[in-house]
């Protein structure tokens, strides 16, 4: 049985060159699912990493109560000491956050710019935050430092550039990186800098370092348990994965939708070249079947023709969403902090595999119709040719 | 047998292959008139239809930034300026974070006499006018939560909490409204309620608004009337940025990212492996008739009108697979709005998106059937009745 099916498969790919045009149908049409199915994906695993590399596990933000985001929160000096002094917490950074509307160098359309005025302890809190270009801002200076990611998607965010916002302006001193994570969408100054120029008092959230991962949900008990604050912890973790996980749902959702509905027309393109491939040869096929071939050969091995092809496609089409899209950098407007997040594309191994399984699925399914078709038909009427 | 008849048994030729190539065509049109709406929702912000008498004036540097409702006095002062009204957006979570609908407190009269095009009744307006906790909501959706007038709807502040520390608002519902668009059947739109009541409740922020919007008497001079009412402000604490309704729904957009982009990409992926498909399976096709044409020759056809048959033939399958396509493309589109519209707005196939289709159905069928139509006008007979 297993040389019969070797044999037919053989003979099928042997004269696979002869029908290069038909079988390239089923190669780009199976290719194309695969590429935009992982390139969507890519998009919104991008985004995920990105936000979620914003967190760490012994690290928690505390927001007022109710704030749905950094942008729409605001606690005062003496709520932030009574945080920074319970006994879980070893360490603490109150930050400013705001946005201002700054053109993006792609379109030149204002864009939500994060900025972040921070004290010495925020790069305490995050280490993952690195000056990489320049130097870090002085305190007391109306200084920037600007995240890789903010110094792309915007315009005027170069070295030495003096940027307006309302009623101050800013000179960019340096740019950082942090580890790809949504930081380096931001802009960080002075906070007692910002406070003053932007007239804040206080601080929007506070970071703090906690012990433990462990002692998270004591600490945010402890925290909505006290009458003197209106105030709720939860871990960075939580936090970024609750900002992201609509946007990367919704990008998930329509790449998976896309893919689908194009991997029906892949189907019909692959049946309709499997058809072909079979009628073309149902000849060949019958002769097999008078010399003793059973059914059951003819199937496999056009299912693995069809198989073969669909793979083919896959590979091309997984290579091109990779060559093609990884690390591409694009930015879209983040729900809580109502900014710019940019984030890189990111075509992981597993998505690749993804893509082949799909590819392999369609291939199987293209390829068993018209295999079931060849082996059925009555010796008698293929061997006259019609 | 007519021409178009020919066209016609030609193509059910065989069954099996004209019908999956209309389905992949088919697909295709689903996929362009799904994402095409998508995109031109995503580009027009998903606001519904812009005034194009309506200005926004919005704070100069940030959405953050306040204005204040006293900078109407002055722009209604600026000439050509026919009424202003001002709305701020107050965030807030009607039971749970997944029911978002936004919120604004507003003027009643006002807001409702420059949005013209919102039809309420009268007796609600006034009602609304006079009720210092009031708030109207857009028919659909109140039909989405069930609300009637005469109830009380709690909003759970985010952004904005009351003096006495509370974060719930408390709104009586005393009327409804429609927008007099698709808004009104999906449920979208905004909840109104007093800006009186707002502004005296809240713990911090008073005389502040968001945005103005101004009506001007003639849309031609919309950009100078706009750059007038900037250069009012410029030297003030609250400077502002004027732009069209329409220009600020479409820079909100852009915000969102370049949607447009990402749909021409996939619909390129898509069309490159269609023409491929189609134009492979007109190939084969017409190698398989190459007897038949020559006989049509020697029934004195000509060379042009044989080429144009299996021309016509290309195009009448794209054309079918296209018009099916975008006509269960917009009924899939109906059918999945509502739960789209939280994320992209106002979602709708236009006429752009259809016409467009067709158009690139035409195109995608004179491509394919061009190199067959080409070969089978060349078609000698003699060589052609010899290949039997």
């Amino acid at each position: 049985m297993l040389r019969q099916i070797l044999e037919i498969t053989v003979l099928n790919i042997r004269n696979l060159p002869a029908r290069f045009g038909s079988s390239s149908v089923v190669v780009v049409g199976i290719g194309g699912v695969v590429g935009v199915l992982v390139a969507i994906l890519a998009m919104g695993k991008g985004f995920e990493s990105a936000m979620s590399r914003a967190g760490a596990p012994d690290r928690a933000i505390v927001l007022r109560g109710g704030s749905s985001g950094e942008l729409s929160s605001f606690m005062d000096t003496n709520a932030m000491n009574i945080v920074a002094s319970l006994p879980e917490v070893t360490g603490a950074s109150g930050e400013l956050f705001l946005i201002q509307d700054v053109p993006k160098r792609s379109n030149l359309s204002p864009a939500n710019l994060a900025i972040r005025g921070v004290s010495e302890a925020a790069f305490e809190m995050h280490p993952e935050v690195r000056v990489v270009e320049g130097r870090p801002f002085e305190p007391g200076k109306a200084e920037m430092i600007a995240g890789r990611k903010a110094a792309i998607e915007f315009q005027g965010v170069d070295l030495g550039a003096t940027m307006q916002f309302r009623q101050s302006a800013w000179t960019v001193v340096g740019f950082f990186e942090a580890d790809g994570s949504a930081y380096e969408s931001e802009v960080w100054v002075d906070l007692a800098t910002a406070q003053s120029a932007f007239r804040r008092p206080g601080v929007s959230s506070m970071r703090v370092r906690l012990e433990s991962a462990d002692v998270v949900d004591a600490v945010a008990r402890r925290v909505e348990e006290d009458p003197r604050l209106d105030l709720e912890l939860r871990s960075e973790e939580d936090y970024y994965s609750e900002q992201s996980e609509a946007l990367t749902a919704l990008i998930t959702n329509f790449g998976y939708a896309v893919a689908a509905i194009m991997a029906i027309g892949a189907v019909f393109a692959a049946l309709n070249t499997m058809y072909t491939a079979v009628s073309a040869r149902s000849v060949e096929i019958a002769t097999l079947r008078a010399l003793g071939f059973s059914g059951l050969p003819v199937v496999v091995s056009v299912v693995i023709e069809a198989v073969a092809l669909a793979m083919f496609g896959g590979v091309i089409g997984a290579a091109v969403a990779y060559i093609g899209f990884n690390g591409w950098t694009v930015s879209t407007l983040a729900g809580g902090s109502f900014s710019q997040i940019a984030f890189d594309f990111a075509v992981t191994t597993d998505l690749l595999v993804l893509g082949f399984v799909w590819a392999v699925t369609l291939g199987v399914v293209g390829g068993l119709f018209p295999a079931v078709r060849a082996a059925r038909l009555p010796i008698v009427t293929a061997l006259r040719g019609e | 047998m007519s021409s178009v008849g020919l066209v016609w048994s030609n193509l059910f030729r065989k069954k099996v292959r004209t019908v999956l190539t209309v389905l992949s065509v088919l697909v295709a049109f689903v996929l362009f008139t799904m994402l095409r709406a998508v995109a031109v929702a995503f580009d027009s912000g998903g606001f519904g239809p812009a005034g194009v008498d309506r200005l926004q004036v919005a704070p100069k540097f940030s959405i953050i930034d306040p204005l204040l409702v006293s900078q109407m006095r002055e722009v209604e002062r600026v000439p050509g300026v026919d009424a202003v009204t001002h709305a701020d957006w107050f965030g807030g979570v009607y039971q749970d974070g997944r029911n978002f609908f936004p919120k604004f407190p507003v003027s009643p009269k006002s807001y409702f006499d420059i949005y013209s095009e919102f039809t309420i009744d009268p007796e609600q307006l006034e009602a609304f006018q006079n009720t210092r906790t009031g708030a109207v909501a857009p028919a659909g959706l109140a039909a989405r939560f069930g609300w009637q007038v005469g109830d009380k709807i709690p909003i759970e502040g985010d952004i904005y909490a009351k003096k006495d520390g509370s974060r719930l608002w408390e709104f009586d519902l005393v009327g409804t409204y429609l927008h007099g668009d698709r808004r009104d059947e999906t449920g979208g739109g905004v909840f109104l309620f007093h800006y009186d009541y707002f502004d005296e409740a809240r713990e911090f922020g008073q005389g502040a608004v968001g945005w103005l919007i101004v009506r001007v008497e003639e849309p031609e001079r919309a950009a100078e009337i706009a750059s007038e009412i900037d250069a009012l402000f410029e030297n003030s604490t609250n400077p502002t940025r004027t732009a069209t309704e329409d220009e600020a729904q479409r820079e909100f957009a852009r915000q969102q990212g370049d949607i447009g982009l990402m749909t021409t990409g996939i619909l390129a992926a898509v069309f490159f492996t269609i023409l491929l498909l189609t134009g492979n399976t007109m190939a084969q096709s017409l190698r398989e008739r190459i007897p038949e044409l020559a006989v049509l020759k020697t029934f004195g056809f000509t060379d042009g009108r044989v080429a144009l048959l299996v021309l016509a033939e290309a195009v009448l399958l794209c054309l079918v697979g296209g018009a099916l396509g975008v006509g269960l493309g917009t009924a899939t589109m109906v059918a999945i709005e509502p739960g789209l519209q939280q994320f992209l707005g106002l979602i709708e196939v236009t006429w752009d998106v259809v016409a467009s289709a067709i158009g690139i159905a035409l195109l995608l069928g004179l491509v394919v059937g061009s190199v067959p139509a080409l070969a089978a006008r060349r078609l000698a007979i003699v060589d052609a009745l010899r290949a039997r």
